[in-house]
């Protein structure tokens, strides 16, 4: 098997006596010692609450952590999780570490090959991926990710959260539009850093050639989720309740932009087949609630917002002559002289900046990672719109701005087909 | 005496017909080499334009600035000119070998240093594309980085990284084609001197206020950003 040759012989050794499992839970970790141990033993009552008969594995691919975070994984005992269950497993609940690299910077993408790889290798049934920085996992959380797949014969589980209104705009401004106007379905979370997939979901994307390109591996989750409706394989959404993370990376715009908006762009060249005949969107199967909006108001710095746009668009103006037409540019120097108050990125010219973006991207007219670079000024702007926009918006009315800002992606798509074709 | 001069005539005579009747077939093969040659360059010529254009290198040497360049100067495109330029050189080489046949005492010793030259040539040239290439490249990120991470004045960081590459490449290209070593040594020392000295005032004396300014902003707003909620974008 080629996957093999990755795989330390430890970790290989330490598989082949686990044999075969229904149920495998990865864990990839870096330096997360504070939260893993209570991940795991939630893990643990997860497992022991909803598949108590099924074989079950965590396997944790660190990525060369200084704090002893592979020994608390392994370290935490079945026996602390079951008091509090109050439930036994009929089987052998096994945690195995394994140390894929030794830098200081992990990558997400040897640690998921490394999940999957195992998953192959033990042929399980149905694998979810767990976050360490999710600060409130829940043992339900095992159940609603792998309950459709171990049971209703699912491929893809992907959750929806409770969020602050004004959380995740990147996700409702364009991943979400985006890739549903694309690929024609309705995922609200296609980037997450927890979900569930079934085994031969995980080896269909073992055997893609995603693994050698010369990308670091940013964005591998994103992939996954094309790959699965591209694959036509069977998805659905759960509802996992409140999101709440250990870090609030708000300031590392450009390290997101370049996971998500990097890895769907890099994604429209090899699936142009598939997204250039999709037209309209069909809703996804979801379990319970679709998803939930928080409304307590917090203060923003909506001047800094302004003023980063503003300067981007004045600043990049040779970068944005390469990127995008003379038209969409001569609107944004238009607006970004607008006055404070008369300010608004209007939802038409922002859908026709993101495609031209991605066009440009396939073209690579300049460096693609300047493309995506490029971009963080401009997605500010917009969501400085939405925050002005939905500032006293209730739930109903801020899905409905949503709703309409998905309409405009895919009413504008034959503009992206069309200048992807003049690129031809 | 005038059969003495007749004679020496004739006889001068009788040399330079001699002498053109033996250089007469070597000039012929000069220009016939000269003929042979400009068939071969616009071969050459017409084949590199082809290639060039299959290979995008206008785009290339616009992503390198060498178009804007070109185009400042009311030149063709890179391509053109590229392709132009081997042309002139691959008959310039071929005029200079037939030359070479005609047997010039000192000419010869011409010819054999322009084609020891002609390496050296693209070298130079390969190693300033590139070096425009790289100027371009990392002012464009540090442009990006610096507007992203709000630094003030972007246009002037990423102005002074072109700078210091493309004075840097300009050394090297004037070692590599041997013009002028020690002047282009102390030229290079002084440039790059006065630039860092006049980046240096720049920010301590032009820069005063907006050093100040950017400090104070900084302050401030860490101070009242504390108070104020994050957002994230995931």
């Amino acid at each position: 098997m080629a996957e093999e040759s990755f795989l330390t012989d430890d970790f290989l050794r330490q598989l082949m006596n686990v044999g075969e499992v229904d149920i495998l839970v990865g864990l990839p970790t870096h330096n997360n010692a504070k939260t893993v141990g209570s991940i795991v033993h939630t893990i643990q009552t997860g497992i022991l609450r909803g598949f108590p008969r099924a074989r079950a594995v965590i396997i944790n691919a660190d990525g060369g952590s200084r704090d002893g975070t592979p020994e608390l994984v392994t370290g935490v005992s079945i026996d602390d999780a079951r008091p509090a269950s109050n439930l036994y497993a009929l089987r052998t609940l096994h945690s195995i570490s394994t140390k894929y690299a030794n830098s200081s910077q992990p990558s997400n993408k040897v640690a998921f090959r490394t999940i999957l790889a195992a998953a192959e290798l033990l042929r399980a049934k149905a694998c979810v991926v767990m976050s360490p920085e999710s600060a409130n996992v829940e043992p339900e959380w095992l159940s609603k990710l792998l309950g459709p797949i171990y049971h209703d014969d699912f491929d893809l589980v992907t959750p929806t959260y409770s969020r602050h209104k004004f959380e995740g705009l990147l996700i409702t401004n364009l991943l979400y539009p985006m890739t549903r106007a694309l690929y024609g379905v309705r995922i609200r979370e296609t980037y997450s850093p927890e979900f569930g997939f079934s085994g031969r979901l995980g080896t269909q994307f073992l055997g893609q050639n995603i693994w050698t390109d010369a990308t670091n591996g940013t964005g591998v989750e994103l992939r996954f989720t094309l790959a699965a409706i591209t694959g036509k394989f069977r998805i659905c959404q759960s509802f996992l309740g409140e999101k709440i993370q250990i870090e609030r990376r708000s300031a590392d715009l450009v390290p997101a932009l370049r996971q998500t908006v990097g890895a769907l762009f890099s994604a429209l060249e090899p699936d142009f087949p598939v997204w250039s005949v999709v037209a309209g969107s069909e809703p996804t199967l979801t379990n319970e609630a679709d998803h939930g909006v928080l409304l307590e108001p917090l203060r923003i710095n909506r001047k800094r917002l302004r003023e980063m746009f503003s300067t981007g668009v004045a600043e990049l103006e040779s970068v944005f002559q390469s990127i995008l037409s003379p038209a969409t540019l001569a609107e944004l120097q238009q607006i970004a002289r607008l006055r404070d108050e008369d300010f608004r990125y209007p939802a038409e010219l922002w859908v026709r900046t993101v495609y031209e973006f991605a066009a440009s991207y396939q073209k690579s007219v300049i460096s693609r990672d300047h493309i995506i670079q490029a971009l963080a000024p401009l997605f500010r702007g917009k969501a400085l719109t939405f925050l002005t926009e939905n500032r006293n918006a209730s739930a109903e009315e801020i899905e409905n701005n949503i709703e309409g800002l998905c309409r405009e992606f895919e009413r504008l798509k034959p503009y992206l087909l069309q200048i992807w074709k003049s690129s031809e | 005496m005038r059969e003495m001069i007749v004679s020496e005539l004739n006889q001068a005579l009788h040399e330079l017909a001699k002498g053109f009747a033996h250089f007469l077939p070597r000039l012929i093969v000069m220009l016939i080499l000269a003929l042979v040659g400009w068939a071969i360059a616009y071969f050459v010529k017409v084949v590199l334009r082809s290639v060039l254009r299959l290979i995008k290198f206008d785009k290339l040497s616009e992503n390198a600035g060498a178009s804007q360049l070109l185009s400042k100067a009311a030149l063709p495109s890179a391509t053109e000119v590229l392709s132009r330029f081997v042309f002139w050189v691959a008959w310039l080489g071929v005029i200079l070998l037939g030359v070479s046949v005609l047997g010039i005492l000192g000419l010869q010793e011409q010819v054999a240093k322009f084609f020891l030259f002609l390496p050296r040539l693209f070298v130079a040239m390969f190693i300033m594309f590139f070096g425009l290439l790289a100027a371009s490249f990392f002012s464009r990120a540090a442009l990006l980085a610096a507007v992203n991470a709000n630094v003030p004045s972007p246009r002037v960081l990423s102005l002074a990284v072109r700078s210091i590459i493309i004075v840097f490449v300009l050394s090297v290209v004037f070692e590599e084609l041997g013009l002028a070593e020690q002047t282009m040594l102390v030229a290079f020392g002084i440039a790059f001197g006065a630039l860092m000295l006049g980046l240096a005032i720049a920010f301590g004396m032009g820069g005063r206020d907006l050093a100040r300014r950017f400090l104070e902003k900084k302050i401030v707003r860490d101070k009242k950003e504390e108070n104020e909620d994050e957002l994230s974008p995931l």
